[in-house]
């Protein structure tokens, strides 16, 4: 009798375990029945690329270095170079040159490239936080996507910008 | 009578199989040459280096500043705790107090990364047992996190928010208000995962006795974080030697005795309780003070050898400098949670069946970036 008091027993935890299935299926169906009903109040996904106009990143997002120049071109890169030995993987090489400066009549360093490869870069905001004059900061733009990785490498200062006065040259 | 011979046509061969490089549940480029036979399993045989980036190599080469963010590329679902270890080290090693305003978001954010790196396992978790739902939910949950990363830090997963001294900048204004709205929000979301997963019992049939690790085999593999812990070894650095703010809180180690995969499972569940009481008794009580102490442009360590350690989502991350007095490091070691809990997957995964080694793994939480470097 033995081997059939066990087979039944076994048998009871079979079918208690299709009951237990069952209910703990259902309480996980409960819940996503609850989010199903109420889709649109805890809609999470977004619309992209339709929500472009209205998409806005966070302030301090990290997209892409940029250098901001003002309305009468010019920037506040005084090519200290403090950015391209901060930056850990190169990212960033200054191309400069000495000019002669109209006003003290001497020769002075002055940027002649920015060149920053984006395709290189890792986003550490290294070279941003070691600027002396906040020439560079952080841009927004994140479709970066270009068809040659040649793209990707850009000079940050704009042809024919100038240093803004009034920015000192720490070296 | 002749007697009767069985000609056994099922008789089974043991055989190769690999799974990975490119396996889903591998979470990554793990390559595991399994030896089975038919189903069960008779041998596992990670095989590693599919991404070795040479991060330690790079360190002696680059300036003090530049090695915290490769140690994102670490584990990067822990990539603060991991950039906090680095920046500990070069402050002991520099013996610079940094003000208490850093310690305690240094902790809190620590925090953040930690739920957000659970819930991100606790979705895959349930993918890797055949439970798509809780995919979705764990991100959904995490994404809340990630928006108060990239608020404060600017970026989501590779922050480089640490530096050493302190912080790169301040926290956002909004930081507060929206760490406050998580973790209202994920008080009420625990239970769900709970009703959804745990108390599943095709889950729980999945999980329990599987891949049972004791808790002497634990300590001798040198498991940390919440596999030691389910085993019911006190492994726990937050407690036992705490650093940034950790001392300042009240707490709970995770525990569990049993040593299987839902042992670990929930003692990553109960982490994330844990976690959010961390946050709650921080956040309100951020001291005012500068977010960092000035170092030197170029930080130069003193002559010697500097270990620290940091609890990160998968266990104990150890940092070594051997410092030869330049600015550069000698020599920089990372001892890795995921590459000693990876090393105990053959021992407690022999004589279970594929489908169990997946949720065995998937309870291990490896992440492979970890564990090549
Ligand atoms: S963000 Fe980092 S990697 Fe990129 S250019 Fe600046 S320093 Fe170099
Ligand atoms: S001024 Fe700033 S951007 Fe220009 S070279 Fe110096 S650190 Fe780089």
């Amino acid at each position: 009798m033995a081997w059939l008091n066990n087979s039944i027993l076994e048998d009871m935890g079979y079918f208690s375990d299709i009951y237990q299935g069952i209910k703990s299926l259902l309480t996980g169906m409960s819940i996503t029945g609850k989010y199903f009903l109420n889709f649109r109040k805890g809609s999470i996904t977004q619309q992209y690329p339709e929500n472009r106009e209205t998409l806005k990143m966070f302030e301090r997002f990290r997209g892409e270095v940029i250098m901001p120049h003002d309305e009468n071109n010019e920037h506040r890169c005084t090519g200290c170079q403090a950015c391209e030995i901060a930056c850990p993987n190169g990212t960033i090489e200054i191309i400069w040159d000495r000019q002669l400066d109209e006003e003290s009549g001497k020769k002075k360093k002055m940027i002649d490239k920015h060149i920053y490869r984006l395709g290189m870069c890792t986003m550490c905001g290294l070279c941003i936080e070691a600027c002396p004059t906040d020439a560079i900061k952080w841009g927004q733009n994140f479709e970066n996507s270009v068809y040659d990785r040649k793209y990707l490498d850009r000079i940050l200062n704009k042809p024919g910008s100038k240093l803004m006065k009034g920015v000192e040259d720490k070296e | 009578m002749e007697p009767i011979v069985v000609n056994n046509n099922f008789k089974s061969e043991e055989y190769f199989i690999n799974m990975g490089p490119q396996h889903p549940a591998t979470h990554g480029v793990l390559r595991l040459l399994l030896t089975i036979d038919g189903e069960i399993i008779k041998k596992v045989e990670p095989d590693l280096g599919y991404i070795h980036r040479s991060i330690e190599k790079m360190c002696e080469r680059d300036s003090y500043q530049q090695i915290v963010h490769l140690t994102d590329r670490m584990d990067y679902l822990s990539s603060n705790i991991n950039n906090e270890a680095v920046c500990l080290a070069i402050e002991n090693a520099l013996q610079l107090e940094v003000p208490e305003r850093v310690k305690v978001i240094r902790t809190i954010i620590g925090e953040l990364t930690r739920i957000a790196s659970h819930t991100l396992w606790w979705g895959v978790m349930g993918m890797d047992v055949g439970a798509f739902t809780t995919f979705f939910y764990g991100f959904r949950d995490r994404e809340m996190i990630n928006d108060i990363f990239e608020e404060t830090c600017g970026a989501r997963l590779t922050m480089n928010y640490n530096m050493p001294g302190g912080l790169m900048f301040d926290i956002h204004p909004n930081f507060i208000k929206r760490t406050k709205e998580f973790v209202a929000h994920f008080k009420t979301k625990l239970p769900e995962y709970d009703a959804l997963l745990t108390n599943n019992i095709i889950f729980q049939h999945r999980t329990k006795g599987v891949g049972i690790l004791t808790k002497e085999d634990a300590i001798s593999f040198g498991a940390s974080g919440p596999v030691g812990r389910a085993s019911g070894y006190s492994c726990d650095v937050r407690v036992h030697h705490p650093y940034s703010a950790l001392d300042k809180v009240k707490f709970k180690e995770a525990m569990r005795t049993t040593g299987d995969t839902f042992a670990r499972y929930e003692v990553r569940i109960e982490e994330m309780w844990e976690s959010l009481s961390i946050i709650e008794q921080l956040i309100d009580n951020i001291p005012e003070g500068d977010y960092k102490v000035a170092t030197n442009a170029v930080i130069k360590l003193p002559k010697g050898e500097f270990y620290q350690r940091v609890e990160t989502a998968r266990g104990e991350l150890g940092v070594y400098i051997i410092s030869t007095g330049t600015k550069n490091a000698h020599r920089v070691k990372f001892r890795s949670p995921g590459f000693s809990n990876l090393s105990l997957l053959n021992h407690i995964s022999v004589g279970s069946k594929i489908g169990d080694l997946v949720a065995i793994m998937a309870t291990l939480d490896l992440v492979i970036p970890d564990i090549d470097r």
